[in-house]
């Protein structure tokens, strides 16, 4: 790496008296140096970006290894453990419990790549599920069940949301936030599709109000969160009433969200979406690099990643679409879960701007230095604000999720060990807590880890303290496998 | 001699009641390197914050390409096409040699990404400075070395057709090979017909590459001599007592003042 150019002396000192000499010798430079780099950059062999990636893998780069490892290990120890853990009923259960953790911890990964944290990630959750089961339950008369003063400080927030978010210019955070006022002060009937709206325009709100407070106010983002985490608490409390309990089962689409399965055909069309489009980005994004020279993995290795995600998620799907009821002669269950779409809709959108647009490249430059996206004209605040108000929108969507998986919202919703869950999927999954590193797919990779260890250990009948110390043993080890990687890849130069 | 593409003249610059530039005089020149050397203090990083527009001037005059200009920031000092490679780099480790190189002016309509398009002009760029030590262009900064993380610090702000490109310390971490490297990098920056202003302690590298040698002593230019007519001595005694023989500060009294 650091050999001298062996062809290129140094330069006369004082080239100017013999200029056209001087050109000649550089074009000729530049052939050779163009050369040098087309040979280098583009065509690898299989086995030399296997060999590449063993060694970045070795230097520290482990990315989602570690999780998908550990999601291998416990799924073997779990089906030898328990009978039912392998059954499709179980997991596809699995699914629908694991999606409102994995989608709260998507909306993180935009935080944990700034280095930021929310904590009050999962309250926020929380409060937007009470307005939503809130909305349901009093037939749309938001003010009459918030009772006044509540209801005037919602308004509040909310302008005063729109007002910071037009400030720094986020409109997607400022429309959302005016939606949430207008759907307030409208008083429109129950309707599900409009309460999951509101939720998520409530995500909003919230999102807006956290952003502002730590990127132009300054203050850290754990303080901040921390304290949010305890008021929303309060929020919630006030909305429901202590030990109330807001019941959203008798709507069949709230209750269905995370309940319901997508029926045979529409299973197999999902796949056909997600599996043929991801193959059909994935190809020609690949022929169009090799076609302009541009650098590029060998092609066998591109065909195998998108022959194993076809191969999976035709076998997945066609498993889903059988029956499994356990009682398969009085009532048919059958089709891929709705939970399933919500979570890669929301992963496709979610990469596709972390990696394809300006937006997310700033981001990632933002979490790597600050400083550095500060010099190149980056708006640093702006991006430290967006994230938080995609944070807690994406949060919402969750609580959208979770409460409508258990059926009802009652004061703890959002509470306990939601949010922590939620970092600890993000961060098993490969996320770095110390920024600049993660993806999305992390945070599903992760989710899956944390259900399967309370799932497994469930059906095995252990208690709940063995749950939460299993738990918090596996996140520890996530959390170690990160601060080692990281120290490994600053020994190696990685 | 070719016109200067910058041109400070008389620039004088407090911050409060310390005086750090007296009436400083400066000429950058399309294809040559002229060093600006002075000793610590001497107001070396001033003179180069004040160009790139992160101070601003208390009194005097900047012209570019003979006009008189205001910088009144970083990015105005870009539009301009002046770009300063700092001494710490700024370079984000998480991000491979493309997206450094095009961070803050990535290419794309609708704030979309044109990759294939970043990544063929950060090649012919790197090409053109015939830097050749780099594997990959999606390699990550990270794990770069030092002389290569110059380089793409370099080429970033060769990348935007800049026409003066200021080099702070670019050397100064750097061993026996990697300084090499810059120094060519430096030498073929002026060949392609940029002004390039180079701030240096090092004498060695300085009489290698610099057309020019501007001295700072305590604030004031001293002397702007081409390199021919300079001996390494009279440089350094330049910098530490502000005249040596006939060049520089005019008596002796003037510089105990």
């Amino acid at each position: 790496m650091t050999d001298t150019p062996a062809a290129a002396p140094p330069s006369d000192p004082k080239p100017s008296s013999d200029t056209p000499a001087e050109a000649v010798k550089t074009a000729d430079k530049q052939d050779a140096a163009i050369a040098d780099f087309g040979i280098d950059t583009t065509s690898r062999s299989t086995g030399q970006a296997l060999r590449d990636y063993v060694d970045r893998v070795r230097g520290g780069e482990l990315g989602s290894l570690p999780a998908l490892a550990g999601l291998i290990v416990l799924v073997i120890v779990f089906a030898v453990a328990s009978d039912t853990f392998l059954t499709m009923n179980n997991l596809s259960n699995l699914l629908a419990q694991a999606a409102g953790i994995t989608i709260i911890a998507m909306g993180l990964v935009f935080v944990l790549l700034l280095g930021e944290i929310d904590l009050s990630a999962g309250t926020a959750s929380g409060v937007a599920a009470s307005v939503m089961a809130l909305h349901l339950v009093k037939a749309g008369n938001l003010q009459g069940g918030m009772g006044d003063t509540v209801y005037y400080a919602f308004i509040v927030g909310g302008v005063l949301a729109i007002g910071v978010a037009v400030w720094q210019r986020i409109w997607l955070g400022a429309a959302l936030s005016a939606v949430a006022v207008l759907l307030l002060l409208s008083g429109v009937p129950a309707n599900p599709w409009v309460e999951m709206l509101l939720a998520i325009c409530v995500g909003s709100v919230i999102g807006c109000l956290t952003g502002v407070l730590i990127s132009k106010v300054g203050i850290p983002s754990f303080v901040v969160t921390l304290a949010l985490f305890l008021a929303w608490g309060g929020v919630i409390l006030k909305l429901i009433g202590d030990g109330g309990t807001l019941s959203i089962s008798n709507d069949p689409v709230l209750f269905g969200v995370a309940n319901n399965n997508l029926n045979i055909l529409g299973s197999w069309i999902l796949f056909l979406i997600f599996a043929g489009g991801y193959a059909a980005v994935v190809l020609s994004r690949h022929a169009g690099r090799v076609r302009r020279g541009l650098v590029a993995q060998p092609t066998v290795l591109i065909m195998a990643k998108v022959g194993a995600v076809v191969v999976l998620g035709a076998a997945a799907t066609y498993l889903l679409t059988l029956n499994r009821s356990p009682n398969p002669d009085r009532i048919t269950i059958e089709g891929v879960p709705y939970v399933v779409p919500i979570v890669l809709v929301l992963l496709v959108i979610g990469t596709f701007v972390l990696d394809r647009t300006k937006y997310g490249r700033h981001i990632y430059a933002v979490g790597g230095s600050a400083e550095a996206a500060r010099r190149a004209g980056i708006n640093v605040p702006k991006i430290r604000m967006s994230v938080f108000v995609i944070a807690s929108t994406v949060s919402a969507v969750g609580a959208i999720v979770y409460s409508s998986k258990v059926g009802s919202v009652d004061p703890n919703a959002g509470g306990g060990n939601t949010l922590l869950f939620a970092v600890g999927a993000a961060v098993i999954g490969g996320t770095s807590l110390f920024g600049g590193k993660g993806r999305l797919s992390n945070a599903i990779i992760g989710g899956f880890v944390i259900t399967i260890v309370s799932n497994g250990l469930g059906l095995i009948g252990a208690p709940a303290a063995v749950v939460s110390i299993v738990t918090g043993a596996v996140l520890l080890l996530a959390a170690s496998v990160d601060a080692l990687s990281r120290r490994r890849a600053k020994a190696t130069g990685h | 001699m070719t016109e200067p593409i910058l041109e400070l003249r008389g620039i004088n610059k407090s911050f409060g009641p310390v005086h750090v530039l007296h009436d400083v005089d400066l000429v950058v020149r399309p294809g040559e390197v002229t060093a600006l050397v002075g000793d610590n203090g001497a107001g070396k990083s001033t003179v180069v914050k004040c160009i790139a527009g992160i101070h601003g001037i208390d009194s005097g005059e900047v012209l570019f390409n003979g006009e008189p200009v205001h910088i009144n920031g970083p990015s105005e000092a870009a539009a301009l096409g002046i770009e300063v490679v700092y001494q710490d780099l700024a370079l984000c480790d998480n991000l491979d040699i493309v997206q450094n190189m095009f961070l803050g002016r990535e290419r794309g309509n609708y704030g979309l990404l044109d990759e294939s398009d970043m990544e063929q002009a950060a090649r012919e760029t790197l090409a053109s400075l015939s830097v050749r030590t780099v594997k990959s262009v999606r390699t990550l900064v990270a794990s770069l070395s030092g002389g290569q993380r110059q380089t793409v610090a370099i080429a970033k702000a060769v990348l935007w057709n800049s026409k003066v490109v200021l080099l702070d310390e670019p050397t100064a971490a750097l061993g026996v090979a990697q300084t090499r490297q810059v120094l060519d990098l430096v030498r073929r920056l002026a060949d392609q017909g940029l002004g390039v202003v180079l701030i240096s302690h090092n004498m060695n590298d300085v009489f290698e590459v610099a057309d020019t040698i501007s001295t700072l002593y305590l604030g004031r230019m001293v002397a702007q001599l081409p390199t021919k007519d300079l001996t390494n001595t009279q440089v350094v005694e330049l910098i530490t007592a502000g005249r040596s023989g006939d060049i520089g500060l005019a008596k002796p009294e003037v510089a105990t003042v």
